[in-house]
């Protein structure tokens, strides 16, 4: 029978409960049901809604954030912002939307025209596939995989391909250099990403996006209190994977012009920013999923819609994306991909190692959840402490005992070095 | 037809299309992407098999991991300043090999007797718990030796990469 996932759990409320709106939809298939139309029908029906919600959905958000985040950055950094285009500049998004739209759109003459033309339209696919997975609230889900991690990180490696095609095709060498970064940085991070949600999987026992909300319903708790060092480890993975300031190297205006989308413009380009807004929320709400309790608040779920909670947990998130854009300097190429192989992926191994001894200990021992999690809470946040600033330490005054050659892939990826380049994170460069 | 079936043949078709443009394409990067779409749809074939985890395992390694190698490759070597025709004097043996292994498997697909098989039954998506059971128990040491040889590898082209570099 198709649609179980949809039919399992409480039964389903009446269609006009609208605290979660898998009811609707489940009242719609069920009408369909009875009027014994064909079986491939709901499939279709259950499909178009999710995917024309989501599609509506991501565009609106978008509009708003563009202007949100435009007027908090230049909060952040002492400037009005956009204020001109109606009240407070909040119809600053839809003139932009109409100058992009009306821009012309210049194709290179050496171009690969087929793949330049291709890259901004499929350049869209991944970011919004990802939401597929992600609960809405309990029955807001369009397909609950029961491999919906995994799915997310492969779908986050399709996205590579995309921004290589549109570096390639471009043929400018600034856009192959972006192209190159972001391919080289994917590969550092994408590592990082997946230890980061082992962790949350070796604990919830499950890598369905509902079970893990579940787990942390059931247990009341986020997973973020007993996992805080993969949630770090996480924000920082997906910043790098949609190329967002702090982060955004494959893109850094004052190295590589624009990095893989250089030579687009009008809508093309417009494309390119779209997707990384979703991209950007697609990371928020899969942060929301796995380590902040999804649509659950701790009962709050049985009087105020699972999806308003959802999306105001998500855009709280986002909010701190926007803040570190706002904050923190671009890093340097090879800061960007040492911090991921010598810092990060030593503590995430740490405590993946760590996460599953836990769990070992819980479940060898039948403890109850109640004394065993807060402990292991105490213990991880302590560590994670201890680990982040004393290998921040060890690494920092980490004498360079020999001169470090110059890697030859930072080379070829555009890198500026200083010769010796310091190992020291973020340290001053000693005059050459 | 029901429509599983109209799905399998548009991802087959797709498969076919990605597989031919490998071969047939004249850039290698074209090449590249189309041997990204055969592997892909091969992933939707065993979706169609309610192989979930198969199916996603095979666009992260494949569809994602290892085109990105061979296309970080290509661009390291500079591939397109030197095109040249992927063809060749060995076109005939290259023919023969292809049709000797496409009758050999048309022949076990043919000759294989499905209902005896239980090709019948309906298939169930193998649950991902169970999976990592049968690994981590049952295969437990071919699994780690795997992992072994892969490090050697990885150390391995270390020690090349390095000795390249030294001055």
């Amino acid at each position: 029978m198709p649609f179980d996932w949809l039919r399992a759990g409480p039964p389903l409320a009446e269609w006009w409960d609208l605290r979660d709106l898998g009811n609707a939809v489940g009242g719609l298939l069920g009408w369909i049901d009875d009027r014994g139309g064909p079986s491939w029908l709901p499939y279709v029906v259950s499909g178009l809604i999710g995917i024309v919600g989501i599609l509506l959905w991501s565009v609106f958000s978008q509009l708003f954030f563009v202007w949100a985040e435009r007027r908090l950055v230049a909060r952040i950094q002492v400037r009005l912002g956009p204020n001109r285009a109606g009240p407070l500049g909040l119809l600053q998004p839809v003139a932009d939307a109409l100058k992009v739209l009306t821009k012309e759109m210049i194709t290179p003459r050496n171009a690969d025209r087929l793949l330049f033309w291709a890259s901004p339209i499929l350049v869209m696919v991944p970011a919004l596939v990802v939401f597929a997975v992600l609960p809405f609230g309990e029955r807001m889900v369009l397909a609950d995989l029961n491999v919906g991690v995994l799915f997310v990180i492969a779908i986050g490696s399709i996205n590579t391909i995309v921004v290589f095609m549109a570096g390639w095709s471009s043929s400018n060498k600034f856009s192959l250099l972006g192209a190159m970064r972001t391919v080289a940085m994917l590969i550092s991070y994408e590592l990082v990403q997946v230890l980061a949600l082992l962790a949350v999987v070796v604990f919830t026992n499950s890598m369905r996006m509902g079970a893990i909300v579940g787990w942390q319903d059931d247990f009341n708790t986020w997973i973020v209190f007993v996992q805080p060092l993969a949630l770090l480890a996480y924000i920082f993975a997906g910043a790098v994977e949609i190329n967002r300031t702090p982060t955004d190297i494959a893109e850094a205006e004052s190295e590589i012009v624009a990095g893989y989308h250089t030579e687009y413009g009008g809508i093309r380009w417009g494309m390119f920013q779209l997707a990384e807004y979703v991209a950007g929320f697609a990371i928020a709400a899969i942060v929301v999923t796995m380590y902040l309790g999804g649509w659950t608040l701790w009962g709050l779920e049985e009087w105020v819609p699972g999806w308003l909670i959802f999306l105001g947990k998500l855009y709280g998130f986002f909010f701190v994306f926007i803040w570190m854009r706002g904050t923190l300097p671009r890093l340097r190429v090879d800061q960007l991909m040492g911090f991921a192989w010598k810092y990060l992926l030593p503590l995430l191994l740490v405590n993946v190692l760590l996460a599953g001894l836990e769990v070992l200990i819980w479940q060898e021992n039948g403890f109850a959840a109640e004394a065993v999690l807060p402990a292991f809470a105490v213990a991880n946040w302590a560590l994670a402490v201890v680990l982040v600033v004393g290998w921040g330490q060890v690494l920092g005054h980490l004498r360079p005992e020999h001169r470090a050659k110059r890697p030859v892939l930072v080379k070829e990826v555009g890198a500026i070095l200083y010769e010796p380049y310091p190992l020291r994170p973020g340290g001053s460069v000693p005059e050459a | 037809m029901t429509y599983e079936e109209g799905i399998f043949y548009v991802v087959a078709g797709m498969t076919v299309i990605g597989a031919l443009g490998v071969v047939v394409a004249r850039n290698v990067v074209h090449s590249a992407l189309f041997l990204i779409l055969a592997l892909v749809a091969v992933a939707g074939l065993f979706l169609l098999l309610s192989a979930e985890f198969l199916a996603i395992v095979q666009v992260l390694i494949y569809g994602g991991a290892v085109t990105i190698l061979i296309l970080f490759a290509m661009m390291l070597t500079r591939v397109r300043d030197v095109p040249q025709a992927l063809d060749g004097p060995q076109r005939p043996f290259a023919a023969m090999a292809a049709a000797a292994f496409l009758s050999v498997t048309i022949l076990a697909v043919v000759g294989t007797d499905w209902e005896a098989l239980g090709a019948t039954e309906k298939i169930n998506v193998i649950p991902i718990e169970a999976l990592g059971d049968v690994l981590f128990r049952n295969w437990a040491v071919p699994f780690e030796l795997a992992s072994l040889v892969l490090i050697v590898a990885l150390i391995g082209a270390i020690v090349l990469a390095r000795g390249e570099e030294g001055e």
